[in-house]
């Protein structure tokens, strides 16, 4: 079953008078538990494709249906709830709250936008706490963890709340290799575990064979899309 | 809601030294204003007691038209004993009513036998002006704090420049309404200290020794001074009184006697609504303080914080959410001013108090400044401060709300 379906999705951003074609009509389906990797050079689109499939930007042309749900009819509320119930996010930079412990940065999701009850929270939390090896540090503050470690964190906070889509957009590029291939087994592995889609933009050629399906992307346009291990592509 | 404080305080305290600042200028701003507020407001009060319990009285009545030409004391304006016994029977059924006393009102010459000087006098009855006017016997300097017929209280200023002590004759003389020259010898029972305000410096002697000097064969009082037993309810019983007094008609229809409060008689009502005025300012000052420097500080937060606010927005946090985490952070620092401006304003005022300050009012001098706050003041300042700053990180918080997620996120 297609999770995400794009059919000719345009993206156009205006910079004064000039106008620069980010995506260009492109069409593709990601299928429930593939694990789904867009790759290019800079500049390529796949930032601008993962914000519209994260609902944080809406396409200028096309359709755009993640988890069956056209994302330009949601406004900035309804954007924000399907997120944070269908969705979860990994960036480039972490992008940890500095006041907030480990556990309490995994809990955030579950607090502040899902009202979780505190001992299915506390729970959840330890689960995935233990499941990306960082239960030991969790009453650390993340200026107290090395960036392998936040960006595991940041990745137990992208699945708290059982999400069927985890985007990651560019999850390794501030990663040493050997941490960066760590950050993507661990993401394939809870995969495995939990069911959930992922989705990440990589340029980093050593961390694109670990896709199991790879669009290529350049100048805006889908060059290729490669079924590499046991994926489906369509 | 507990997570949201929680989450702002964190932010707060994250920048400590910043925080801190905002929070002790809120503090200042908080502690002057109650400072201000207790000194001012204490002065004020005293000032008002002093006038209203030493000389005036809360209200006056008078004969209609007696106030227009109060300064000539005339004698042909009085309210006669008609008059004076549906007063005295309204104030008698009145329940806020402490006292009251009648006075005749007028101007004589005072001879120590070798010197002559113009004096204007009360004459009254002593136990119901000084249950009118407690603190009269207050401001006997020497002699006793009580008057008897054919004795005088005589102004200390007067008292002094005529050479006159306690124990010496003197004479009054007097003319009446019809013309007739009348004295009488009196003997000097107290020297007292002169009072700010109408009638500070009058004398006083029995009311029938005023009605025999006067030679009046029929009852004309010129004022009747009342007492209220609660100044709060002022303005309630004058309008209430006022009411009354008004139906009283004289056969022209038009009303025959006027009311009127401290405030219109004495001057200082003026001052007391200038201190009014200047504590509004000072509040004003504070509100533009708190306004300004809580603004400040939350406008540098989400400005630091764009790429957390599209961090918190991009995965799923509601537009309400984000701004109510910027709303407590502006609520907290207001709480914070409030609370510490009130613990260490309280600390103030009551060093002020233990440190026994004496001013002088006029002519009255070594008067202790005794402050008080009023909760009601310290809720209304509070209350001021909270909502400004709450109302100061609105337009920050709504900033942050409406941020898009995507270009916070591209925020460096």
């Amino acid at each position: 079953m297609a999770l995400v379906i794009a059919e000719q999705v345009s993206k156009t951003y205006h910079t004064g008078e000039t106008e620069v074609e980010a995506l260009k009509g492109i069409s593709f389906s990601i299928e429930t538990g593939s694990f789904v990797s867009f790759v290019g050079p800079s500049g390529s689109g796949k930032t601008t494709l993962l914000n519209l499939i994260g609902c944080l930007d809406a396409p200028s042309g096309g359709c755009l249906k993640v988890v069956g749900t056209d994302v330009a009819t949601l406004d900035r509320t309804q954007g924000a709830a399907f997120r944070g119930s269908e969705m979860g996010f990994i960036f480039q930079d972490f992008n940890l709250l500095p006041v907030l412990s480990v556990f309490e940065n995994v809990e955030y999701p579950l607090l502040m936008i899902q009202k979780t009850p505190e001992a299915e929270r506390r729970k959840r939390v330890m689960a995935l706490l233990e499941a990306v090896g960082m239960a030991d540090q969790a009453l650390k503050r993340p200026d107290q963890i090395s960036g392998g470690q936040k960006q595991r964190v940041a990745v137990a906070r992208a699945l708290v709340t059982n999400p069927k889509l985890v985007l990651a957009d560019e999850p390794t590029a501030n990663l040493d290799h050997a941490t960066a291939f760590m950050v993507i087994s661990l993401m394939k592995q809870l995969r495995d575990q939990f069911g959930t889609t992922f989705v990440f933009s990589t340029h980093d050629p050593r961390i694109v064979g670990e896709a199991e399906v790879l669009h290529t992307l350049e100048d805006g346009v889908l060059k290729n899309s490669e079924l590499m291990k046991g994926g489906t592509a369509q | 809601m507990s997570n949201i404080f929680k989450i702002a305080l964190r932010n707060l305290l994250r920048y400590k030294r910043r925080t801190l600042l905002t929070a002790t200028l809120v503090t200042l701003g908080v502690v002057f204003v109650l400072v201000f507020t207790a000194v001012s407001g204490s002065f004020k009060q005293m000032m008002i007691s002093q006038i209203t319990d030493s000389m005036m009285g809360h209200l006056q009545i008078h004969r209609k038209g007696y106030v227009a030409a109060i300064d000539t004391l005339p004698l042909n304006l009085g309210i006669k004993q008609q008059g004076y016994e549906k007063i005295e029977a309204l104030l008698k059924q009145e329940q806020g009513i402490a006292a009251y006393s009648p006075r005749i009102k007028f101007g004589g010459m005072f001879s120590n036998f070798m010197e002559t000087t113009n004096i204007r006098l009360n004459g009254v009855f002593p136990e119901k002006e000084f249950a009118t006017v407690p603190l009269l016997p207050e401001r006997v300097n020497s002699g006793r704090k009580s008057l008897q017929r054919g004795e005088i209280m005589v102004p200390e200023l007067l008292a002094r420049g005529m050479n006159v002590k306690v124990g010496d004759t003197v004479v009054i003389v007097a003319t009446n309404q019809s013309g007739s020259v009348n004295g009488k010898q009196f003997l000097v029972s107290a020297i007292l200290e002169s009072a700010s305000g109408p009638g500070g410096r009058d004398g006083y002697l029995h009311f029938d020794d005023a009605v025999e000097l006067l030679r009046m064969e029929q009852l004309e009082i010129s004022e009747v001074a009342v007492r209220l037993k609660q100044f709060g309810k002022l303005h309630k019983l004058e309008n209430k009184l006022r009411g009354q007094l008004e139906a009283q008609k004289n056969p022209k229809g038009k009303p025959v006697f006027e009311l009127h409060s401290w405030e219109a008689l004495s001057p200082f009502a003026k001052i007391a609504k200038m201190l009014d005025l200047m504590t509004l300012f000072i509040k004003i000052m504070l509100v533009s303080i708190v306004l300004i420097s809580i603004m400040n500080v939350m406008m540098m937060a989400v400005f630091e914080r764009v790429r957390e606010i599209g961090t918190i927005a991009a995965i799923g946090t509601p537009p309400s959410t984000i701004r109510s985490l910027f709303l407590v952070e502006g609520l907290c620092l207001g709480l914070f001013g409030a609370v510490a401006g009130t613990v260490i304003g309280s600390l103030i005022i009551l060093i002020i108090n233990l440190s026994n300050i004496t001013f002088s009012f006029g002519q009255q001098t070594g008067l202790i400044l005794k402050t008080s706050l009023v909760p009601g003041d310290i809720l209304m300042v509070s209350i001021i401060v909270v909502v400004v700053s709450v109302l100061a990180t609105l337009q920050p918080a709504i900033k942050a709300s409406k941020m898009r997620p995507i270009d916070a996120l591209r925020h460096v």
